[in-house]
This record gives C-alpha cells, structure tokens and sequence, in this order.
C-alpha cells in the first residue's frame, strides 16, 4: 500500500511550477508597489486596477484588431502586449499627475485615501464599460501543448509566462542598475532630499517610476487573461493585495526583493494550496502579510532603519 | 449655543415623526443610514478621534452578527440578550488581533486590517469550526422582543435603530470631550509627543479599537436580527470601505460630520437611483477631489473650548 | 548631608548602525541643580536625551532616575516616574489649542476612563475640573495665559517652545530635561526663559538642559558636561568649563590645525 512515489513527486513538480509561473505574476504587479514605495513611501492602492485595465485593453484588441483565429500570431500577440504597456503607462503616469501629485506635501495618509480611492474609481469604471461578468480571452490564440521534462507535462503557456517575466524583469533590473535614469531612482528611494541636490529632477523620476510600474502591471493583465482565459473587474484586487504582499514579503523599496517575494508568494500559496486546504487559498497571501509584518516587518532584503525623533 | 440646541431639537422631533408619512421602502433607506451611521460611529473612535487606518471594521461587525446568529439559532437566547454579547465578542477579537498590529505605522495597519476583513470572510464561507453555516450563512434568527412586542416592520426596527443610534451620539459626544477622548487626539496628532507627556499609546490605540468593535458588534446583533439571516456577502471588504468613506469624507473625528457622511453615502444613492450603479464611481472619485480640496471632510472636527476659573469668563 | 542623586547614567552607550552616537557617558545630576548638557552639533546629546526618556533603549549601560533603574522602561512610564522633556524639533499637538496640549501633561496625573466620561460622575467632573487649573495655572506660569484657546500652530516659535515647558510641567515632573529650549528664540525671549529656568528650580524641579547659547548656559547652569563625538570629553563649573583645553579644542579644532596645510 506505499503510496506511489512518483505521483507524489509529479504533483509536487506540477504545483512548484504552477507557483513560479502565477509568481512571476505576483513579481511584475509587486514591481510597481515597490518602485513607488520606494519613491513616494505611498502604496498606491490603484496599481491592481492599472493591471485589471491592462488585461482588459488586452481584450479589447484583441478583439478589435480581429486576431481571433490567428493562432502562429506570437509575434502580434507580443506587439500587443507592448501597445497594452504603453497604454497603461499612460495612464499610470495620469494618474500620479491627478491623484498624487497634488499631495505631494500633505500628510502622507491623504495620499493613502486618494490611491484608494482612485482604486475604487478605476474598478468601478471597468465595471460600467466591461460589466460585472467574467468576460472570456479568445482561447486558441496559442498552442495548448504540453512539452514533457523528466517525465512531467508542463504546459507550454506556463513556461511562456514564467520566461516572459523573467525576462521583463531582468530588463527592469538592467535598467535600474545600469542606465542613469535607472541610478536616478534609486538614489531618490534612498533619500529624496539628498537627490534634488544632486541635480536629480525628482518629479522626472516620479513620472518614470509611474510609467514602468503600470506597463509592467499591464502586461501582467494580458498575461493573466491569455493563461487563465477569464477576466473579472475585481482580479486587482485580489492580484493587488498578493503583489503587495510580495512587496513587503521581498522588503518594500527593494526590486530585487519584489521579484524574490513574488515568486516565493507564488510558491507558497500554490503548495499550501495543495496541501494544506484550497479553499483557504486566497487567505494564505493575507496571512503570511500580517505575519511577515507583525515578525519583520522590513521583509526579507529590507533593512532596518530607526526613527528618529 | 442655543440656536444650536433649537436647530438639534427640531432634527430630532423631525427624524422621530418621519415614519409617519414614508412608506416601508423609504423607512427602510432611513434604517440603512441608521445602521451605518452607527457603525461609522464606532469606527470614528479608531479612524477619527485616534487617526489610526483602520479598514477592517466590517470584520468586526460580522463577528457581532454572527454571535447573534448563532446563539440564538442554537440555543435560542433572545437577541435583545445578545446584544452586550455580540459587543463582547467582537470587542475580544478586536483585543486578540490588535494587539500584535497595533504598533504598525499608518499605511501598514490599512492593509493588515483588509487583510483581517477578508480572513474573516473567507473563515465564514468556509464555514470555520462548523458553525458558520458556510457560503449560504446562517437564517431563522428571530426578532427582537421588547417587553411581549416584536420588533418586525421597518418601521418597528426604525425607532430600535434611532434609539441606538441616539444612545451612541450621546455617549460617544461625552466620550469625546473626555480625557480618554483628548488622549486619543493627542496620539493622532503626533504619537511620540504623546507618549512623551506620559500618555501609554499602546494602551489607548487598543482601547480604542476593542470601543470601536464592541459597539460594532452590538450594530451587528440589530442587523442579524432585521435581516433574519447572515451570510458572508455582508461583510466583504467594500462594506469596510462604505463606512471608511462616510467618516473620511463627513469629517473625520466629528460626530455631526460622520452622521452627515451617512446620510450622503447611505442615501444619496437611494434619491438618485438611476445612478445607482455609478455609486461607487462616484465614491472613489469624491475620495479623491476630497483628499486635494477638502482633507479634512465636509465637516472637521471643531477645536475644543474650556470654560476658565481663574480668568474672567 | 551628601547631595541627593537624582539621575545617574553609567556607561550609556548607544550606536546607530555604524556610528556610534553615545559612548560610554556616565554623569550624574543632583537633586535641585540645573545642569547643561553641551557639545557641538552631533555630539549625541538629544540621543542621550532620548536614552534617558526612552524613546532609545541603550545598546550598554544603565540609567538610575530616583534610585530606580529605568532603562527599558516605556516612556510614559517614565514620564509617570517624574522625568518630564521638551523636544528639540518642537512637537506640539499642533491642530489642538494652547490648553488642551498642556492638559496632554496632566493625563498621567489623572485617573478617569471610558466609563467615567460617559458617565460624567461627579469625581470624574472634578477631576477634570482640577486639570484644567493646572494646566491654566501652567500656561500662565509661562507667561501664555492671554490665548488659551488658540491652536499652538498659530504661536510664534518662541512661544511653541515655552508651551511645551508649560506641557512638560504639566506632569508634575521632579525632573525636566530641556532639549535646545533657546533655539529660535530672539533676545527677549531668552531673557525671560531665563527667569523661568530659575522659577522652575524654585519649584523643586531639577533641570537638565541642552542649549548652544553659551551666554544662557553661563547664566543659569551649575554644572556642565561636555560631549563631542558621543564622549564624555569634560564637567565641572561653567567657569572651569570655560578654561578647560580640550573643550576649546572640541569647539574650535586642535591648535595648529590651519597650519596644517603649509606642511
Ligand atoms: N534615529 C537615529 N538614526 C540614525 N542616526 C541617528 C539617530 N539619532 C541620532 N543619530 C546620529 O547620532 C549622532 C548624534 O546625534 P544627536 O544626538 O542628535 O546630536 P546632538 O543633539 O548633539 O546634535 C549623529 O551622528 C546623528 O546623525
Ligand atoms: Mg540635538
């Protein structure tokens, strides 16, 4: 009656991959938190819907664009996951313009109220032009093979999706370490003050920092939409509170840390998912915050700072 | 001053004589704004009077109506009995989960409390220790008997709900202009100086919260027993962000401000029906143009002034 | 008859990261004395104040207040203890009037609760009653009484500091610590904090105080210690302060040092 090893093992694999693929999910939504973070020291409550909006703009052309059908188009649907990025980081950047920007100097909690109210907005105006339904990507825009690796069947989207965030986020990690915008908005997490004067143009950083995060969230959407096949106007929610989770799993202000803490959120949840209890899924990202925030709170690459008084 | 007392009697002896000539639909709107305006009361302790960012307030709630729920269902208890028990219960969970949380900084403490919000939902679909009745919730709990009569139509639940409501304006009013009630400000304003002048924050930030839960928890008891049933759909993470929106943007830390947030955010809606469905649009976007033109809400907090033995006055 | 110790700090060390901001400061302050903490800017005297509150725990050593160790302490429990402070950056209860931030002193003083004020007994009126004459009488003792319903945003800087001596006494303290009481204040102004520096001792209440004007620190101080680089570098009198080298030497560099560069 052993119970059969390689069946085990197979169940194991299948969900450690399904973990690292809806991580790298979690990852690129938590790069957006994090950035911002790390700038403005706001979370920015309508990130999740700026990735809501990315899925359904992704919807919208694909269905406009009549691409439905066109099943070797990879290369038109790559072309519009980056028209999606572009159009998200439009709106993101609008969004720091009217919502932020004019709280720059406030206290710190008025920021807090109006991203959550933005949230609200956003989510509520999908709401009016999408509806309330679930509404369904074209599913055979791409193959739905499965490849086979040391005897177990991944299918090919879930490699797709993991390698596009790797590589998306390998990008952003080359850029931040390697260009001066990208030193630009490091030194302003480290200290706004000190970088004004250096000659940092602040509010250029900020406006970066609101075009990457929401095109990185975007293309999140689309992906969400072509791996699972179905959209909701709450997914940023719920994808929101877990990438911010990841955020402060990772150490919020670090992007190193956002793209650790997303994948092993993803992980987490899809193992204990397995073992622990599905229907608890959705609890476990909200238990393992209050965790991490409760034991240390400055997550896993974070550091800790003292307050001065 | 006594124009003041005029201008609140006259609102009382309207709002008391009001059912007279509305119909169950409306008194029914009346009772909502009731029913909120005393859980935004109650979340006006935390959010308002100590400044803490505080969105789980809903959890709270449903522990007290859950509490009725079930003891009335299983062991028959009255509800009226049960309404200083909801209050318990809830209180209790707000001493358990606050108190590890309490020390977060603002932003931080928001979302652990919508975390909590949606732990507790997803407890309650899951029908937790068996006793939520999941996804469909709990249904039969019986009405309120006050004396031999049973409290039945809106109108009945109407007068229960002013009462409350009442009671609380009153006690929370005392509450306020209190030392309990400046310390609480004091901890708003700036903690550290606070805690400087020998003020325990600690203390006082989880007073605060269990206050704020006991008295959400009796709401809850009256809203189990008006609806006859409870289910988890009632105590999603947007009921938390109704009652965080009235007292944000009726005045946060002001009584007059968060009944005034009632009875726009509960029933503006209600006279613009057709619009209805733009509600919430409409909420997130006021949110915003507050928080630019307005911070402090419709109606801020007004300073508080002592009478003076010594000087002339 | 010895003096009466009130406060001594033994070895107080504290660093943040990797500087080390206080090291290995020991002093004490007797009962009835106004001492003057001084040293140039970033010589770790506010975190020696705030290890004292206890707004820092000390990385090493300890800290007696009244015979008491109160190191670790929270820091109203230390207030409630009789160690009042003053902040360097002033922090006042800036949206709330002149009398209700000096009532924010009396509350470790007073008893009443959630039940008391919603009940409004007639011990808890009384109560209340009390702490608004002692705040008032605190108000007027620094000279602030003409404006108690003001918001304290709305006082002149000067004034913001003198409030929050009226805050601190509030509590009752044996003991105040003043962190840069001066700092902002015109002539005038320090005259007459001057004066209240010595009221307050008349009143009991040992004072410790952090203050760059040394013509204010040479009026009112008995006693002196000096800190530079988180050291313990002199005490004793203003007037052996004055003469001492290596407290010139702190202030003004070595001897020598603008020669150096011709070598
Ligand atoms: N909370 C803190 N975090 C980091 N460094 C601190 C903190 N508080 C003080 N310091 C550092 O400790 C040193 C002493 O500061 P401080 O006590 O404020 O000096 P002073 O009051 O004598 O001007 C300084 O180098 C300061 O930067
Ligand atoms: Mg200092």
């Amino acid at each position: 009656m052993a119970p059969d090893k390689g069946k085990v093992m197979q169940l194991f694999l299948e969900q450690l991959t399904n973990g690292l693929a809806v991580g790298g999910i979690y990852a690129l939504i938590a790069l957006g938190y994090t950035m911002v973070y790390g700038v403005l020291k706001l979370i920015n409550f309508a990130h999740g819907d700026l990735f809501t909006i990315g899925a359904y703009l992704g919807l919208t052309l694909l269905l406009s664009l009549g691409l439905t059908g066109h099943i070797g188009s990879a290369a038109g649907i790559l072309v519009l996951i980056l028209m999606v990025m572009g159009l998200v980081a439009v709106i993101g950047a609008l969004l720091e313009r009217a919502a932020y920007r004019p709280l720059r100097t406030s206290p710190r909690l008025s920021a807090v109220v109006s991203a959550l109210g933005a949230s609200i907005f956003f989510q509520n105006a999908i709401m009016l032009i999408y509806g309330a339904r679930f509404r369904v990507y074209p599913h055979d825009l791409l193959p739905v093979t499965a490849i086979s690796l040391f005897g177990l069947t991944i299918p090919v989207m879930r490699i797709v999706l993991f390698g596009a965030s790797i590589v998306m986020m390998t990008g952003l990690y080359l850029f931040v370490q390697r260009t001066r915008t990208g030193t630009a908005i490091r030194a302003a997490a480290i200290d706004q003050g000190a970088a004004r004067l250096m000659g940092i143009d602040v509010n250029r950083v900020i406006m970066y920092v609101f075009l990457i995060g929401p095109a990185l969230g975007g293309a999140a959407g689309m992906m969400v939409g072509l791996y699972y096949g179905q959209i909701n106007f709450t997914m940023g929610w719920v994808y929101g509170l877990k990438a911010f989770t990841a955020a402060i799993l990772g150490g919020i202000g670090n992007i190193p840390g956002a793209m650790l803490g997303g994948l092993l959120l993803g992980v987490i949840e899809s193992l204990g998912a397995t073992y622990i209890s599905l229907a608890w899924k959705d609890a476990i990202s909200f238990i393992v915050l209050i965790l991490i925030l409760i034991v240390r709170p400055t997550g896993i690459l974070g550091e800790r700072v003292a307050d001065k008084v | 001053m006594k124009h003041g007392i005029i201008v609140n009697s006259l609102i009382v002896v309207v709002l008391l004589a009001a059912p007279i000539w509305l119909n169950a639909y409306w008194v029914d709107v009346l009772n909502s704004i009731g029913l909120y305006a005393v859980l935004a009361l109650s979340l006006n302790v935390i959010l308002g009077y100590a400044g803490l960012f505080h969105m789980g307030h809903a959890a709270f709630f449903a522990i007290g109506a859950y509490t009725t729920a079930i003891l009335n269902t299983q062991f028959g208890i009255p509800v009226l009995w049960l309404m200083p028990l909801s209050g318990i219960a809830a209180g209790l969970f707000a001493l358990i989960v606050a108190r590890p949380i309490i020390h977060l900084r603002g932003d931080y403490l928001l979302i652990v409390t919508i975390g909590i919000v949606e732990i507790v939902r997803i407890a309650l679909v899951n029908n937790i220790f068996g006793i939520t009745g999941g996804p469909n919730g709990i249904f039969g709990i019986s009405r309120p008997n006050l004396l031999g009569y049973v409290i039945r139509t809106p109108h009945d639940f109407y007068y229960l709900i002013f009462a409350f409501t009442a009671v609380t304006v009153f006690l929370f009013h005392r509450l306020e202009n209190s030392r309990f009630g400046r310390a609480l400000n004091y901890i708003r304003e700036d903690e550290t100086a606070a805690e400087g002048s020998g003020i325990d924050t600690a203390h006082y930030k989880l007073v605060a919260f269990v206050l704020g839960a006991f008295w959400a928890g009796m709401a809850g008891m009256i809203f189990a027993s008006k609806m006859t049933i409870v289910s988890p759909q009632s105590f999603t993470f947007w009921e938390s962000v109704i009652m965080f929106t009235i007292v944000i943007l009726g005045g946060s830390g002001n009584i007059r401000g968060v009944l005034l947030g009632a009875f726009l955010i509960i029933g503006l809606p209600e006279v613009f029906r057709e619009f209805a469905a733009a509600r919430m649009l409409v909420f997130g976007a006021a949110m915003v143009l507050m928080m630019i033109f307005r911070p402090k809400g419709i109606l801020p907090p007004l300073s508080r002034t002592y009478k003076l033995k010594t000087n002339a006055g | 008859m010895s003096k009466h110790t009130l406060l001594s700090l033994s070895d107080l060390t504290k660093s943040f990261g990797g500087v080390l901001a206080v090291s290995e400061v020991s002093f004490e302050v007797h009962q009835g004395s106004i001492v003057g903490l001084i040293g140039p800017n970033g010589a770790g005297k506010t975190t020696v104040f705030n290890l004292i509150t206890g707004n820092y725990l000390p990385d090493r050593g300890s800290i007696f207040f009244d015979g008491r160790d109160i190191s670790g302490m929270r820091t109203n429990m230390i207030v409630s203890l009789g160690i009042a402070r003053t902040f360097q950056t002033i922090r006042l209860f800036q949206n709330m009037s002149a009398l209700e931030n000096v009532l924010a002193g009396c509350h470790c003083r007073m008893r009443s609760g959630i039940f008391g004020a919603m009940l409004r007994l007639p011990w808890q009126k009384h109560e209340e009653r009390e702490a608004i004459d002692i705040a008032a009488g605190e108000l007027e003792f620094v000279g602030l009484d003409s404006n108690p319903d003001m918001a304290a945003r709305n006082f002149s800087y000067g004034n913001q500091r003198l409030l929050e001596i009226a805050r601190a006494l509030a509590t009752r303290p044996k003991f105040l610590i003043l962190d840069e009481p001066a700092g902002g204040m015109n002539d005038h102004e320090t005259r007459s904090l001057v004066r209240i520096i010595s009221q307050i001792r008349d009143r009991g209440i040992t004072v410790l105080l952090i203050e760059h004007d040394m013509n204010l620190v040479m009026k009112v101080c008995e006693e002196l210690v000096v800190l530079d680089h988180g050291i313990m570098i002199a005490r004793g009198t203003p007037e052996g302060i004055q003469k001492d080298q290596s407290v010139i030497e702190a202030y003004l560099g070595p001897p020598g040092n603008d020669e150096d560069e011709d070598f």
